[in-house]
C-alpha cells in the first residue's frame, strides 16, 4: 500500500503543475488532511489533493527534497532541516500552524488524586512508580490504561511524555478512547489518556507545573500552557501560491477549523 | 404395464451414468476447493512471514534471541521480556504473547472441558428422551452465539461481577478472558464429545445393566471408557478453538503483554496482537512480517491439535469395531 502510495506521489510530484497538491508528513495529521483534503476538493473538484502519511520525519525530507509541497508535521522543525532546505532550494520555510493537540489523563471519580506533574505522570507510565501512595494517593495498585500502538496518541504520549520510553509491561491496551474512558470509569485505581472526554465516572487530570494546577480546556491548549500539548504544522518551501496557498486557506478557514474539531483536535480560534 | 423397448433402456442407463459422472466430479472439485484453500491460504501468510526469518536488513531487528530471549531494555535494570513493536528500537519478544495465549486457553478448556463432558454424558446416557431432544440444540445453540457478543459481555457484566467477588486488582485478566472463553468452547466440546458416547453400542450398555449395574455406573464406567479417545478428541478440539478465539480475548483480556504466571494479571494473545496490529501496520514493514510470523504459529498449532483430535475419533472407531 505505502509502495503504492509512493508511486503516486512520485508520480505526482512530476505532474505537479497540472492542478495538483501534495501533502505528505505525520502520521497524527494524516487523517485530518484526509478530510481537509476531501472537502477542499467538493469546493473545487480541478484541484487533486494528495495526501500520504509516513511521519513528519519523512514528509520534512521529502520537502527537502522537492517531492511533495506540503509537509505535515507534528514537532517543530529542526534547525539543520531548515538549514539544507535553504541550501538545496534557495527558498525560506514557512512554518504554519494548522491545529492543536493536547492528551488529557483521566483517573475514576472515586480517586483523590486531582493532579499530577508531567514527571509523575512520566514514572507512572514508565512503570518506576506502581502505587497512588507515591503521587498523594490511596494505598493501591495503579491500573494502567494505554491505547493500541497503532493510534497516534500513543506515539504522542510515548515520544513526548515518556520521552521516547518505553510503557511499562503492566499497561493495558484499549482501541479507541472512548474504550479508555468506560475502563476508567469501571476501575476506581485506573489511569488513562486520550482526547478530551466528557464521561460520567471519570475524572480529567490537571497537569501541575510548579505550584499551578493547569487544566486541559480549550483556552490552555491553544495558548500552549498547558504542557501535554502540541502545534500541528504545515511546511512550505516559501510563501504559498496558486493551488496551494488556496488549499492552506481553507484549512485555516473556518470551515477547516470545524473539521479539526470533528477530528478530534484543537482548532486555531 | 407399460413395456419399454430395449433401445431407450440403454440410453437411459448410459444418460445415468453420465450424470453420476458429472455430479461425482463437481462434489469431488468442491472437496478439493477447500484443501486448495486452506493449502494457498498458508502458502500465503507464511510466504509474508518470511522476511523475519530470511531478510538480512529486518535480521537486525528481530534475530532469534530478540524474539525469544530475554533483552535489557533499559539501562541498569535486568533484562526482560518485552512487546513493543513500535518504539525507536522495537522490542519484540514473543514470549509474553505466548504465555498469555497459553494462560487464556487453558483457563478455557479446564472450564469447558468437565462441563461439556459431563453435559454430554448426562444428555447421550441419562436424560429421559424428551428432554434430550430439547437440551441438544440448546446447548449447541451456544455455538451460534457471535464471539463479540460473548466479548461484549465479559466487558461489561463478567469482568466487574469477578473483580467485585474475588477482589482482584485488574478487572480485565486472564480469568476473565479464559471464563468467557469456555463459554464459546463448551458447545465444541459437548458435540464432539456426545457424538462419541452415542457411537458406543447397545450391546456394551445392555452387558452392564444385566450384570446388576445402575444407570450412572454404567454411564460413568463403562460408556464413557469406551468412548475415552473421542472426548479426548473432543478436549483437544477444544482447546484448538480456544487458541484462535480472537475477539473474546481481544476485549476481556486487557491486552498487556506480562510475563506472569498469575491467572488474575492482565494478559496478552497472540490472535489478539494480530487483530490490534494489523490494521495500522505498514505493509511489507518487520512488524507487518512479523504479525504474519505469528499468524504462521497460530496456524501450525491449530493443525496439529486438530490432526490430534481426528487420529483420537479414528480410535474410537476402531476400538469400537472391535479391532484394536
Amino acid at each position: 500500500m505505502t509502495r503504492i502510495m509512493m508511486t503516486a506521489v512520485v508520480l505526482t510530484a512530476g505532474l505537479a503543475s497540472a492542478g495538483t497538491v501534495t501533502v505528505k508528513g505525520s502520521d497524527t495529521m494524516v487523517v485530518l488532511a484526509q478530510r481537509w483534503a476531501e472537502e477542499a476538493m467538493k469546493k473545487n473538484a480541478a484541484v487533486k489533493i494528495q495526501v500520504t502519511g509516513g511521519g513528519s520525519g519523512t514528509g520534512i525530507s521529502a520537502l527537502i527534497n522537492g517531492t511533495t509541497e506540503i509537509a505535515t508535521a507534528s514537532r517543530s522543525m529542526k534547525p539543520q532541516e531548515r538549514d539544507q532546505l535553504k541550501a538545496k532550494t534557495k527558498a525560506d520555510v514557512v512554518e504554519i500552524v494548522t491545529a492543536k493537540d493536547g492528551v488529557t489523563f483521566y483517573v475514576n471519580e472515586k480517586n483523590p488524586v486531582t493532579s499530577l506533574t508531567p514527571e509523575q505522570l512520566q514514572k507512572i507510565y514508565l512503570g518506576d512508580v506502581t502505587n497512588w501512595k507515591e503521587v498523594g494517593g490511596p494505598d493501591a495498585r495503579i491500573i494502567l490504561y494505554s491505547r493500541e500502538s497503532s493510534s497516534g496518541t500513543y506515539v504522542f504520549v510515548k515520544e513526548h511524555l515518556l520521552k521516547n520510553g518505553d510503557y511499562a509491561a503492566t499497561a493495558q491496551t484499549l482501541p479507541g478512547t472512548a474504550a479508555v474512558v468506560n475502563a476508567v470509569a469501571k476501575e476506581k485505581n485506573g489511569i488513562g489518556y486520550g482526547g478530551a472526554a466528557y464521561a460520567k465516572g471519570v475524572r480529567e487530570l490537571k497537569v501541575r507545573v510548579g505550584a499551578e494546577e493547569i487544566s486541559p480546556t480549550l483556552e490552555n491548549v491553544r495558548s500552549g500552557k498547558y504542557p501535554l500539548s502540541r502545534d500541528l504544522y504545515f511546511y512550505l518551501r516559501g510563501a504559498p501560491a496558486g493551488d496551494v496557498k488556496s488549499f492552506v486557506d481553507f484549512c485555516l478557514s473556518a470551515d477547516g477549523q470545524a473539521i479539526v474539531t470533528k477530528v478530534g483536535y484543537f482548532p486555531l480560534k | 404395464m407399460v413395456t419399454t423397448p430395449p433401445g431407450e433402456v440403454v440410453s437411459s442407463r448410459r444418460w445415468r451414468q453420465v450424470r453420476e459422472r458429472l455430479v461425482e466430479g463437481a462434489v469431488t472439485a468442491v472437496a478439493f476447493l477447500g484443501v486448495a484453500a486452506i493449502a494457498l491460504i498458508f502458502v500465503f501468510v507464511a510466504r509474508e512471514a518470511l522476511p523475519t526469518l530470511a531478510s538480512a536488513e529486518e535480521l537486525k531487528d528481530f534475530t532469534l534471541s530478540k524474539l525469544f530471549l530475554p533483552q535489557v531494555i533499559r539501562e541498569g535494570k535486568p533484562a526482560t521480556f518485552m512487546w513493543q513493536p513500535v518504539s525507536e528500537v522495537p522490542k519484540v519478544s514473543l514470549i509474553p504473547l505466548f504465555i498469555g495465549t497459553l494462560k487464556v486457553s487453558l483457563v478455557g478448556i479446564v472450564i469447558a472441558a468437565p462441563l461439556g463432558v459431563l453435559a454430554a454424558l448426562f444428555t447421550s446416557e441419562l436424560a429421559p428422551r424428551r428432554l434430550r431432544e430439547w437440551l441438544k440444540p440448546a446447548i449447541e445453540l451456544l455455538a451460534g452465539v457471535p464471539s463479540v457478543v460473548l466479548g461484549f459481555f465479559a466487558l461489561m457484566v463478567l469482568a466487574t461481577a469477578l473483580q467485585d467477588t474475588f477482589g482482584l486488582a485488574y478487572r480485565l485478566n486472564a480469568l476473565v478472558a479464559g471464563v468467557a472463553l469456555s463459554l464459546a468452547i463448551v458447545p465444541v466440546v459437548f458435540t464432539v464429545a456426545e457424538d462419541a458416547l452415542t457411537a458406543v453400542p447397545r450391546s456394551y450398555r445392555e452387558a452392564s445393566l444385566a450384570l446388576g449395574a445402575t444407570r450412572w455406573e454404567t454411564a460413568w464406567r463403562v460408556v464413557l471408557p469406551a468412548a475415552a479417545p473421542g472426548v479426548l478428541a473432543a478436549c483437544v478440539l477444544g482447546l484448538g478453538r480456544a487458541v484462535g478465539e480472537t475477539m473474546i480475548v481481544l476485549m476481556a483480556s486487557g491486552n498487556a503483554a506480562i510475563v506472569s504466571a498469575s491467572l488474575t494479571d492482565s494478559t496478552r494473545t497472540m490472535s489478539a496482537t494480530i487483530a490490534a496490529e494489523m490494521g495500522e501496520v505498514v505493509v511489507g514493514s518487520a512488524h507487518y512480517s512479523l504479525l504474519f510470523l505469528i499468524g504462521v504459529q497460530l496456524f501450525v498449532v491449530a493443525f496439529v491439535l486438530n490432526l490430534l483430535a481426528g487420529l483420537g475419533a479414528k480410535r474410537v472407531v476402531r476400538r469400537l469395531g472391535g479391532r484394536r
